[in-house]
């Protein structure tokens, strides 16, 4: 089995669910999290905040440097990802579908390097 | 019987089938062509003193594997478990899928993944089922022989770090993927036959390879009319191909000369799409290959059925609706109807950024003694073409208003 990271980007000014549409979008998600959790596949998942919480750290000097904000300002950003296993990409691209359909967002399909 | 050449035929034709087998057995892309290419030099030792092997094949896959056992065993660096397992014959059963199962079939999905860049898909292929070399292929592509490499070098990385998987899709995703590796096909035709670019019209090495590609393709799915289909139209499109020109200039379908199409090819691409309407589960290659064998039963030009032709279109149309598609109903139904409604048709199309339509355009406009339109249509259409024998044609047909 690969682990496959499955992440969801969203783009600057698209709208985003709001109201009975989140809700509707949190139950899918919750049934898709369910379903990969029971088929044993789950290993981590998960929103994150929006943009404006994030922080960038660069600890490869000698006094690390922080700085408000993302690594690079970008149109894209993610918005949340999951980590399931599968045992190829093509069960990784069916579950993709399945995790886009319920989140109602585009889901990007990156394979972790084997361990 | 064992000149240099002849091995080379040889190889080359049973490239697919050894390289395949290899990667089942390796699990590695690499090490399947090292071990191939070292058979090859195997063989040109040995066949010219030994003669041909009655199954040239099986020796190449046999010496091939022989090799890529010993080189794993030279690299300490795999573990002995990788080791181990590659050294086990046949180390994936045969899946009860209901297909045939043939190496080169998995190879072909793998290679025509959806996935892998469009670009990447028809170079892969090429290169591991059709033997061509790199160099080979970016000659084809008119790209320097570092950027292919990077390109197939890129695509081969993503199949091992993605786990693209080695096997036939499932029934259920057969139709889809099979349409991805007919298209990967029908493009390296094409690239052959229309010749977006350079000095040579048709670039009779793809037309040929994209051919007998997908009569291994039918040979191992004999069932999928689609695949019959495709093969119908590339026999059809190229039993034209040496009537299609004079002196480097493009002569359209109506004005060849007929007798100078390849009959064996006709016969064949015919009796398919026979084949084909008897199954009667029609798609796009199976209509498209209806229509050119329309044409290739007209005696003459003006013998054509084009209220077939339009019809056959319009069938296509409804399953595929594309700009293109309706171009070229517009066109059979000027033949019908005349160039009146053909215009009217083509008009409400507008595709500025299409050659054909412009040249359809001036097609119609000169019929209509629309003269001036139809000089500027074709100039327009000169503008947006590549290919030299289009646009000598073109060009022809503008200075003769």
């Amino acid at each position: 089995m690969t682990q496959y990271m499955l992440s969801v980007h969203h783009v600057e000014g698209e709208p985003l669910p709001e109201g009975e549409d989140m809700q509707r979008m949190f139950r899918q998600v919750d049934a898709f999290n369910q379903k990969a959790m029971d088929a044993g596949i789950w290993v981590f998942g998960g929103g994150l905040e929006d943009m404006s919480a994030t922080t960038t750290v660069d600890g490869t000097g000698a006094e690390p440097i922080i700085t408000d904000g993302p690594f690079a300002e970008s149109k894209e950003w993610m918005g949340g990802f999951w980590v399931l296993e599968a045992p190829d990409l093509d069960a990784a691209l069916k579950l993709a579908v399945e995790a886009s359909a319920a989140c109602e967002g585009r889901v990007q399909v990156r394979p972790f390097q084997a361990v | 019987m064992s000149e240099p050449s002849e091995i080379e035929r040889i190889f080359r034709e049973e490239y697919g089938r050894v390289v395949a087998s290899l990667i089942r057995r390796f699990g590695d892309i690499d090490l399947a062509e090292d071990a191939a290419s070292e058979a090859l030099l195997a063989a040109v030792e040995r066949w010219p003193v030994d003669g041909v092997p009655p199954n040239p094949g099986g020796w190449l896959t046999t010496t091939a594997a022989r090799r890529g056992i010993d080189k794993l065993r030279r690299e300490s660096h795999r573990d002995a478990k990788q080791q181990q397992a590659a050294m086990i014959v046949d180390p994936t059963p045969h899946e009860p899928t209901g297909l045939v199962e043939d190496d080169r079939l998995r190879l072909i999905f793998v290679c025509c993944h959806p996935a892998l860049a469009p670009e990447a898909r028809v170079a892969l292929t090429l290169r591991l089922l059709g033997g061509l070399t790199v160099p080979e292929i970016a000659a084809a592509f008119f790209v320097s022989e570092a950027t292919m490499g990077q390109r197939i070098t890129r695509a081969k990385k993503k199949i091992a770090a993605a786990k693209i998987p080695y096997r036939v899709p499932s029934a259920q995703d057969l139709p889809s993927r099979l349409a991805g590796v007919l298209a990967v096909l029908y493009l390296v035709f094409n690239e052959g036959y229309l010749a977006t670019s350079g000095p040579t019209p048709v670039r009779v090495d793809l037309t040929s390879e994209a051919i007998r590609l997908c009569r291994v393709l039918r040979s191992l799915l004999p069932t999928e009319p689609e695949v019959a289909g495709l093969l119908a139209l590339m026999l059809l499109t190229d039993a034209r191909r040496t009537a299609r020109f004079a002196d480097g200039v493009l002569v359209p379908l109506m004005d060849q000369d007929r007798a100078a199409w390849d009959g064996s090819e006709i016969a064949e691409g015919l009796s398919l799409v026979r084949e084909c309407l008897a199954v009667n589960r029609p798609g796009v290659y199976q209509i498209q290959a209806a229509v050119n064998a329309v044409h290739s039963t007209a005696r003459t030009g003006a013998d054509t059925d084009w209220s077939q032709i339009a019809a056959l279109y319009a069938q296509l149309f409804s399953i595929s609706p594309t700009p293109v598609v309706a171009l070229n109903r517009a066109v059979a139904v000027s033949e019908l109807d005349g160039p009146a409604v053909g215009l009217a048709e083509v008009d409400r199309l507008h595709l500025p950024t299409y050659h054909a339509w412009h040249a359809t355009r001036a097609e119609l406009l000169r019929r209509l003694g629309r003269y001036d339109e139809s000089r500027s249509a074709y100039d327009s259409a000169l503008a947006l073409i590549d290919n030299d024998a289009e646009r000598a044609y073109l060009t022809r047909r503008r200075d003769e208003l």
